[in-house]
């Protein structure tokens, strides 16, 4: 397949679509490779619109990762808008990379990162506009190995057919391994073709090849096991782990966009998994054990990336970020070094802790106080035990009091809506809290115009999660419950007109939860969706849910399932999860107990503090909690 | 604020599709990388002090964009050019930097010269409808605006228009013509693309593909001759040190029209 640019033929087509400086490339320390002087080639996609693809971090570690290796050459692809797509169809411009604007198909290796099941449709749309065909069996030598990544492909059976092999974890490694295997599969002229080279990955235990495997059902629709089909195909698929965050300081160059995106700063990942042990969280389990970048390392790369970039804005990130051994010294020694640069700092992701408060403060020395965001995602004090969030309300209480008096004037609160054992009584109490937060804060501040806003996802139960039995709620009890919160909440004539309600309607969690606990039977509501023109699911001006209900209906029935079957039933312990042979180290019989646990309205602590409780992981992935503190400090920087 | 510097800059090849409001955040990023001493504006959120001058629109070619940034040190100008240049991504090109030491720039940049490549049309054809567009009194033309469909007339902003060969050495196969045209800056203002929709409306020239157009000078309008010339050369004229610097400049004297688009 030629490599040849196709960017004469876009360029005549890009006067007519909005935005096309997000189809040009050239973005600051973006790399081009001549083709010739590389042997393995990979086409890294984010499958969502290049505004919130670009500033995704895996995509950018890897192709940084991959472009420093001599030999490979890794380019970015990003889903185009339907405006561009019905030009590329009409003239025939193949799905492209924004480097060097190479056809997709010209590359050894597709690598798709979906870090939501809402990609799926989109990554359809980019194979079809290469000219891939859409399902693995289909394929030939001269098409690239399409591979799947990022915390979606922990389950990835709803698009098994589509894609040809999965990944699971980290990828720093992942990916230089599968490269050093794809080129002494080329060097030896590509023996066996297809079949060879995808054997070959699967032999190493890492990299899931879904063809590789027969699933059989039960009569009641549910899997009775799931079989390699080859010799030598593992009967579990492990996740990779990268021990040593100091020795991946990545992205070293992170790439500055023309087109305005949706993160526009210099992101430090300054710890990776989390340990807290929230119930519904499909990251903190999947992501385990907890391995901390040290404070040196992360002012090392804060420096560095700031040179390369010239950003305003520091994000420090992590699932929690104010859970860093050394975080008040991380946070304390970047805004000494960089106030005079008016470089903002900011800690998402932290939790409900007065200490946070501090934190903040400190980041903000210099600048206005606008808003705090604290997530105590169930409203109740039964709820919170049940989904392992320990946060009290006197903590809450304590926590909001300390900002309001610190000067903030907005406080936004997190809750979910659809938690395992909920009534309408746990998310009424969301009022209720929200009442005595904007009692707090007017008390301490001696003012009336603070502001309490709340906002709520749906719940949708995740796969290697204590909740992945969980049934989950419908979208009408959804509605039905935020609708009387929101009629409690305006509804209070002292308080209701100082508090901000926002929600979403419980349908995008069905879908959502559909593709997320989904088996290899929902890969044809995929497709029908797809074909029916379903793109860019994650957007809502664009998602239907009428299309995808239609299509499951289509679809599901003759399969002996439907929606239903997948989203708001309950599982029993002795039924084979789609996902069971996807190694993520957690012991599905703790997994178990948790549920259980969570039933109980027990807690379970932080194991970073308290003695391992045995979720599995260490001993099953051979690795270990890294933490500090270093006890080292951030000095100043002598040279400016 | 110590030092103005006026700047000019490009948007070539396939950058000339960045809009406006991405380049300004491209290039106050390349300030901070280039660690140019800015002056910031008061309050909560200071802005390093930059104004820019007159955008060309998005997806149109410039070889003649201006701006002012205000300092906070002194700067040499030429070695803060090269700085920034290097800061930016190629497309993006910082051409000429003056201190500033006159007023009202903005009021210099009464015209613009532009070129407009159009593939698969005739010079014979073009030259046709140049002079039917040059001899009409008015030229009624219609544009969508954020205000709904607007008609004015294009044809008394344009100064100059003229039609020739294009470039032997050009890509691909077939007729093309350029058109050379310079726009006063009016209200409305008239763009390229509404010379452009003038022509269909006189003499129902409609290129094939959509046409490459390129800002190339802008500055004040030598009414007799129809060219436009630079607006740096002021502040360079009053220079304190105008003899060396000039002679150093990578656009010495008032620049006449440049080469064609890179």
């Amino acid at each position: 397949m030629s490599a040849e640019s196709v960017f004469p033929q876009l360029e005549a087509l890009l006067p007519h679509v909005q935005k096309p400086i997000q189809y040009v490339g050239g973005e600051l320390n973006s790399t081009v490779k001549p083709w010739e002087s590389c042997d393995v080639r990979w086409c890294l996609m984010y499958p969502d619109a290049y505004e919130v693809g670009l500033p995704n971090q895996g995509v950018m570690i890897l192709y940084e990762v991959l472009n420093e290796r001599e030999g490979v050459l890794a380019e970015r692809t990003y889903s185009v808008w339907p405006d561009l797509e019905a030009l590329m169809r009409e003239h025939k411009v193949p799905q492209f990379t924004v480097d060097a604007h190479r056809p997709v198909k010209a590359f050894d290796v597709f690598g798709l990162s979906f870090s939501t099941e809402l990609g799926y449709t989109n990554m359809l749309t980019a194979l079809d506009l290469a000219g891939i065909p859409l399902e693995s069996k289909d394929r030939t030598i001269d098409d690239p190995i399409v591979l799947a990544g990022g915390h979606a492909a922990f389950n990835p059976e709803p698009i098994a057919d589509f894609i040809d092999c999965a990944v699971i974890g980290d990828g720093e490694q992942a990916v230089l391994e599968i490269t050093d295997i794809v080129r002494a599969w080329k060097a030896e002229g590509r023996p066996g073709g297809r079949e060879e080279l995808l054997l070959r990955l699967s032999k190493t235990g890492g990299v899931y090849v879904p063809g590789f495997y027969d699933v059989e059902y039960l009569e009641d629709g549910r899997i009775a096991r799931v079989v390699p089909n080859r010799s030598g195909v593992p009967w579990r698929v492990s996740k990779h782990t990268v021990m040593d965050l100091d020795e991946w300081p990545y992205p070293k160059q992170p790439l500055v966009p023309l087109a305005e995106t949706v993160h526009e700063r210099m992101s430090v990942e300054i710890f990776r998994g989390c340990t807290r042990g929230c119930r519904f969280c499909q990251a903190g389990m999947i992501t385990r054990p907890v391995r901390e970048r040290s404070i040196t390392g992360i002012g090392e790369m804060v420096e560095s990336g700031l040179k390369a970039t010239g950003f305003e804005e520091v994000g420090l990130l992590s699932l929690s970020s104010a859970d860093h051994t050394e975080i008040g010294d991380i946070a304390k020694g970047l805004a000494d070094r960089y106030t005079e640069d008016k470089i903002g700092l900011s800690l998402p992701s932290t939790r409900v802790d007065a200490f946070n408060v501090d934190l903040a403060n400190e980041l903000t020395r210099n600048g206005r106080r606008s808003g705090l965001t604290f997530a105590p995602e169930g409203g109740s004090e039964r709820m919170r035990k049940v989904i392992n969030k320990m946060v009290s309300e006197e903590d809450l209480i304590r926590t909001v009091s300390t900002a309001y008096g610190n000067g903030w004037r907005q406080v936004k609160l997190y809750f979910m809506c659809g938690l395992p054992t909920e009534t309408d009584e746990d998310v009424l109490q969301i009022g209720d809290m929200a009442v005595k937060v904007i009692a707090e804060g007017r008390k301490v501040s001696g003012q009336n115009d603070i502001r309490c806003t709340v906002s709520i996802g749906g719940f949708v139960p995740k796969p290697h999660t204590p909740f992945q039995w969980a049934p989950q709620l419908s979208a009408e009890e959804t509605d039905a419950r935020l609708e009387k919160l929101r009629d409690k909440i305006r509804g209070d004539k002292k308080y209701g007109r100082s508090i901000g309600f926002r929600y979403h309607d419980g349908k995008p969690g069905i879908v959502e939860g559909l593709l997320s606990r989904g088996d290899r039977r929902v890969g044809a509501v995929i497709r029908e969706v797809y074909e029916s023109g379903g793109r860019f699911d994650g957007w809502r001006e664009h998602f239907s849910y009428d299309l995808w209900m239609k299509s499951a209906e289509r679809t599901l029935p003759e399969q002996g399932v439907d929606v239903a079957w997948y989203t708001t039933r309950e599982r029993t312990y002795e039924e084979v999860l789609p996902w069971d042979h996807l190694d993520s180290g957690l012991d599905k019989d703790w997994l178990w107990e948790d549920w259980q646990d969570a039933l109980d309205e027990t807690e379970v602590e932080d194991c970073r503090w308290t003695p391992c409780f045995d979720c599995g992981v260490c001993p099953q992935m051979d690795t270990s909690i890294q933490i500090g503190p270093t006890g080292k400090k951030l000095l100043p920087l002598s040279v400016k | 604020m110590v030092q103005r510097i006026r700047l000019r800059y490009t948007k070539r090849g396939r950058l000339r599709f960045t809009s406006h409001r991405d380049f300004q955040r491209a290039f106050e990023r390349a300030l901070r990388r280039a660690e140019v001493p800015m002056a910031y504006s008061a309050g909560f959120t200071p802005h390093p002090k930059v104004s820019y001058a007159n955008a060309a629109p998005t997806g149109t070619g410039s070889e003649a964009e201006f701006l002012e940034i205000q300092l906070a040190e002194v700067r040499d100008p030429q070695e803060l050019r090269k700085l920034l240049d290097e800061s930016l991504p190629d497309g993006l090109d910082i051409t000429d930097a003056v201190e500033a030491h006159t007023s009202s720039f903005a009021d210099r940049l009464q015209a613009s010269l532009w070129e407009m490549r159009l593939d698969g049309v005739e010079v014979a054809d073009a030259e046709r409808a140049v002079a039917a567009f040059l001899a009409a009194e008015t030229v009624e033309v219609q544009r969508r605006t954020k205000n709904g469909l607007r008609t004015f007339d294009a044809r008394a902003a344009v100064a100059r228009l003229e039609a020739l060969d294009g470039p032997a050495d050009r890509p691909g196969v077939g007729a093309c013509a350029i058109l050379r045209l310079v726009v006063r800056h009016l209200t409305p203002a008239v763009r390229p693309d509404d010379v452009l929709s003038g022509l269909r409306a006189t003499a129902d020239l409609a290129p094939p593909v959509p046409a490459a157009v390129t800002r190339l000078a802008q500055g004040l309008l030598d009414e007799e001759s129809g060219t436009v010339t630079d607006p740096l050369a002021p502040d360079r004229d009053a220079s304190p040190a105008a003899t060396t610097t000039t002679a150093a400049g990578p656009s010495a004297g008032a620049a006449q029209v440049p080469e064609g688009p890179a």
